[in-house]
């Protein structure tokens, strides 16, 4: 028979994901304004180490090739080296997202030393002022500095993970730059409204014309890497690199650091609550055989995407986008390039937008402002 | 079925699949790489 | 350089190989590079390079009609490139 488009078989689902999110813990040491977790405070019902083991030795049943462990902040976790040795013994490759607090010269030394291990830092700024408005006072140094030692403990290449948002757009080439300085590898990724994103998302998401320019720009720049994030911009002309289709319960999801998975980590709401680790049958029974993942798995139709010429290429966008700013999932994007999604937001009620079931988020969050930001512009 | 239907059949068959791999062949690439990092849906 | 088809391969020993339905997935825990097979005739191959002296050897073991041979030699010079199978 001859082969359906790699894409449209991935749509249906695999036995195994191909990777996924875990996010460790929900205790963060920083309360960034997007948090897409709504992270900050532990929650009691963790999975303990064992169950962490548990849940690795599964993965490595279903030929899990490789692991995204995030948080919150997952060095927080007293056993976060068990938990990455043992995956890495269980022939799953580890890559950890981490604001960089903890990661000591020790620490750096420790992480140089262990092979299949990737690390992330997670940056929003060129500077203490673009970077901090977002995600608090003394995180630009701290990410910095975690840079610095893990390239003095010879590391090798890290990644740098770029949130883009209207205030970082155009300090893409200094990024580029900055990970060059470090032989580190350049991530660049798209802001959703999930988590604490739902409130800022409005002031921080990027203009259209941005998004123009973040277009041509990654196409120019083939070897940053996106997480497959943008491809509601392929509407716009060639393709990005990548799958360039939603993962979310296909090829990709999330554990969160209680057992539950969703669909992906910028879905954390019941509405893409796919079961928990803890059911009988384990994480496996909940990606084989779920109810959403089944759903989600099923040819997905247009809707008010029909007749326009771009669905092909876009898929009417991403989910958590449409969703956490209360657009139908079954229409446009709230980015979509074509301004269809702009024509549907203004009719949105935001008070009467989907929040997320948990709020992990300490008592007094950052909130955005714009002070810190426009007095660096107005220096320069 | 006759002798003769059978044979039709089995070039039928022949001429048939042979077009499919024709497909195979001429229309991708057997190997596609796509970066660990491409796939939506992760940190 | 295109693979010969007298060429002795192996599948590279840090490669790991899942079956799917489309084929399989080969991930390289060295470089953690992934690449899709897109059909099950070509991780048959992939396989069976480091039981026979040759690519040749391995191709006609599997069955694989050599008007298609091209297209088999394409996908191992790409998979050569990702270092998911090398010589031997």
């Amino acid at each position: 028979m001859a082969v359906e488009r790699l894409v449209e078989q991935l749509k249906h689902g695999l036995d195994a994901p191909i990777c996924l999110t875990w996010e460790l813990t929900y205790a963060c040491n920083l309360a960034c304004v997007h948090c897409l977790s709504s992270s900050g405070r532990r929650d009691p019902r963790e999975l303990t180490t064992a169950e962490a083991k548990a849940v690795l030795d599964e993965l490595h049943d279903l030929q899990v090739f490789y692991i995204n462990i995030g948080g919150g902040e997952p060095t927080i976790r007293r056993d976060f080296f068990e938990i990455v040795e043992h995956s890495i013994s269980r022939d799953i490759g580890v890559k950890f997202s981490t604001n960089g607090a903890f990661i000591t010269d020790d620490a750096a030394r420790r992480l140089a030393a262990m092979d299949y291990l990737d690390i992330q830092i997670s940056l929003d700024g060129l500077d203490a002022a673009t970077n901090d408005a977002v995600r608090g006072d003394g995180s630009y140094a701290t990410a910095r500095r975690a840079m610095d030692r893990l390239a003095s403990a010879g590391f090798g290449p890290f990644k740098i993970s770029i949130v883009v948002t209207r205030h970082n757009v155009d300090q893409l080439d200094g990024f580029e730059a900055l990970a060059d300085s470090y032989g580190a590898q350049l991530r660049v990724t798209r802001l959703r409204p999930s988590g604490r994103g739902a409130d800022s998302w409005h002031d921080l998401h990027p203009t259209n014309d941005q998004q123009m320019q973040i277009y041509r720009w990654l196409l120019n720049h083939p070897n940053v890497l996106t997480g497959d994030s943008f491809f509601h911009l392929n509407a716009l002309g060639e393709p990005l690199p990548g799958l360039n289709m939603c993962g979310a319960g296909r090829v990709v999801c999330l554990i969160d650091p209680i057992g539950e998975v969703y669909a992906c980590p910028f879905v954390i709401h019941d509405e893409f609550h796919a079961g928990s680790v803890r059911d009988p049958g384990g994480f496996t029974k909940v990606w084989r055989e779920s109810e959403l993942f089944t759903e989600l798995r099923h040819p997905q139709s247009a809707g008010a995407c029909a007749s326009c010429g771009s669905y092909d290429a876009c898929q009417g966008g991403c989910m958590a986008a449409k969703f956490f700013v209360g657009l139908p999932l079954d229409g446009p994007d709230p980015e979509c390039v074509n301004g269809h999604g702009a024509e549907a937001l203004a009719t949105i009620d935001r008070a009467k937008n989907p929040r997320p079931a948990d709020d992990h988020s300490k008592p007094s969050p950052v909130t955005f402002t714009r002070k810190a930001v426009s007095s660096s512009l107005s220096a320069s | 079925m006759s002798p003769r239907d059978t044979l039709q059949t089995m070039e039928n068959t022949t001429v048939t699949v042979a077009d499919e791999q024709d497909e195979l062949v001429e229309d991708e690439l057997l190997v596609e790489e796509i970066s660990i990092d491409g796939m939506c849906g992760v940190y | 350089m295109t693979v010969a088809l007298d060429a002795s391969m192996e599948l590279h020993p840090q490669v790991a190989l899942r079956p799917e339905p489309f084929g399989a997935l080969a991930y390289h825990y060295g470089n953690r590079r992934l690449v899709f097979l897109k059909s099950p005739d070509v991780l048959a191959v992939v396989r069976a390079l480091g039981r026979h002296p040759t690519v040749a050897d391995a191709l006609s073991a599997c069955g694989v009609e050599e008007r298609r041979w091209p297209a088999f030699v394409a996908a191992l010079d790409s998979l050569e490139n990702s270092e998911v199978v090398r010589g031997r």
